[in-house]
């Protein structure tokens, strides 16, 4: 298997037609080698979402072409999305289910999945008595239960206080490891993009380019409190005030 | 990341579950079901004792309005007939029929109309129409058509509660949030599976709605039916207020006229008991 997991090659995605188009993107390239963790930061107005939108087949670019290499891909929302009418272990099955998983297999796999996200003993809870963290563990399991080896999220923890957020960091750092994923992580926070990623890709806004790459060297586990983190983050913060700036006429 | 780190991850996720996640205890069945059952018994003492108070006021002579007294006694008679329950069960039975062959017609026009954007823009207002026309409008024709026969009844009651049906079900898809819809695609739904997985699932609390509804207009139709297509050999709730109305037997009438009330509440609690259940389940109170 190729070292790449998705290339992403000079793609255009314009809504709408004559005066009144918008371009969201243009001219986006980008790789995410195989196992790699891989941070999207832009202001409002960067095409992050719609960019995550064409990896994840619910729509077609303009122009410019998607490859996945032989890699199953699933999207996490800043919402859990889950379904409200099944419990936990519900949600999952289903996402087996839809992928023809067998019954007795299912079973099985969706109390791994619930395991690894520490929820086993919620299994039987409706999303909706489970708190926002807990449903956002419950989406990634089901994001997992698709057998994908890129996952997509879209500002997953955007929602979630900070105490909860800063678990979750260490929480899907853990399953990043232990499953070797590849996982594009869309967010306007640049700390959250710098405790995470492998390589943190700046966009500029409307429409969106990669303006920038940042290599995180630091070694992990980091903390989010760390002045080398603060640091980095910072520069990456005023690159993304320069953008906004730059809008204001 | 070091084995020492990780275990206090996990004791760090369990705690904050723990905080998280406490709710109240609800209270017990017994007083659940008394708070839900005295207001409405009392309700009805306050009906029964207005009717009382009417009937005293000697408004209409006693033959014409009599209370609830004699009412009640005459319908407790009523009950140890035969002929009397014979006319409850032909009753109910064109009821269930009827609206079930409602149910089946409404939501599988209603689940093909919802997702198909011209035929919404053409059917839609179409049934909307439907709806609004009182179904007593439908009986001329139908007797044309079907001679004085049950077909006539039934037809009209499945007229009268399939448009409801269906713009309850259009009316929940409508509804459903565009992030479920995003999600079930994410996961892989497609066409059918979309439908059975996501789409009538997340559509079902304000479908059942359109159910309660719908049973309300069946009930009504087969009501007015009911007077206006009277068969020799088949008594019914209806044929029963119609002989009582000939045969001035006023006491008759109204014993009747409770019995058809009674259905059509009990069969609304039945279907507010799923309702309330459906959306306990859905997280919607």
């Amino acid at each position: 298997m190729s070292q790449v997991a998705v290339r992403v090659e000079g793609v255009a995605k314009v809504f709408g037609h004559g005066p009144d188009a918008v371009t969201a993107l243009r001219g986006i390239s980008l790789e995410l080698r195989r196992g790699e963790f891989v941070c999207l930061v832009g202001a409002s107005g960067s095409g992050k979402t719609t960019l995550l939108h064409l990896l994840a087949g619910l729509d077609t670019p303009t122009a410019g072409g998607v490859e996945m290499n032989g890699t199953r891909c699933s999207l996490m929302f800043q919402e859990a999305a889950l379904f409200p009418w099944l419990t936990a272990a519900g949600n999952i099955d289903l996402a087996l289910r839809l992928r023809d998983v067998p019954r007795a297999e299912r079973r099985s796999q969706t109390a791994r999945l619930l395991e690894m996200v520490r929820l086993a003993d919620f299994a039987r809870r409706r999303p909706h008595e489970l708190s926002g963290g807990m449903r956002q563990r419950v989406a990634l399991a089901r994001a997992l239960a698709q057998d994908a080896d890129v996952v997509l999220m879209d500002e997953p923890f955007g929602a979630l206080d900070a105490i909860t957020r800063d678990l979750l960091h260490d929480e899907l750092e853990r399953i990043w490891r232990e499953r070797g994923l590849t996982v594009l992580f869309v967010t306007h926070n640049a700390r959250e993009a710098v405790r995470l990623g492998d390589r943190v890709v700046v966009l500029t806004s409307r429409p969106g380019r990669v303006a920038s790459e940042v290599a995180v060297g630091m070694p992990r586990p980091r903390r989010t409190g760390s002045p080398e983190l603060a640091a980095l983050a910072a520069e990456i913060g005023e690159r993304l005030r320069k953008e906004v700036h730059a809008h204001g006429g | 990341m070091a084995a020492e780190r990780l275990l206090e991850l996990d004791r760090d996720l369990v705690g904050l579950d723990t905080l998280e996640v406490a709710s109240p205890p609800r209270p017990s069945r017994l007083r659940r079901a008394w708070s839900a059952v005295w207001p409405r018994l009392a309700a009805v003492a306050l009906a029964l004792a207005a009717w009382q108070l009417v009937a005293l006021s000697g408004w209409q002579p006693g033959y014409l309005l009599p209370g609830p007294g004699p009412v009640l006694a005459r319908l407790g008679a009523d009950a140890r007939q035969a002929a009397f329950w014979t006319a409850v069960a032909i009753t109910l039975q064109r009821a269930l029929v009827g609206y079930v062959a409602a149910v089946l017609v409404g939501a599988l026009a209603g689940a093909v109309v919802a997702r198909q954007g011209l035929l919404r823009r053409a059917v839609g207002s179409l049934i909307t129409g439907l709806q609004t026309m009182p179904s007593i409008a439908w009986f001329p024709l139908a007797i044309l058509l079907f001679g004085l026969d049950e077909t006539a009844i039934l037809f009209v009651v499945l007229l009268g509660a399939a448009p409801a049906v269906a713009n309850g079900l259009i009316g929940g898809i409508d509804q459903i949030p565009p992030l479920l819809l995003r999600s079930g695609q994410v996961l892989g739904a497609r066409g059918v599976r979309l439908y059975r997985h996501v789409i009538l699932p997340a559509a079902l609390p304000p479908f059942i709605g359109g159910l309660k509804q719908g049973w309300a207009f069946a009930w009504r139709s087969l009501m007015a039916g009911e007077l206006l297509v009277v068969l020799s050999n088949r008594p019914s709730l209806g044929a029963r207020l119609q002989f009582a109305r000939e045969f001035a037997d006023a006491q008759g009438l109204l014993a009747t006229m409770i019995v058809v009330f009674v259905i059509g509440m009990v069969v609304d609690a039945v279907f507010s008991r799923i309702d309330g259940e459906v959306r306990r389940r859905w997280g919607l109170v």
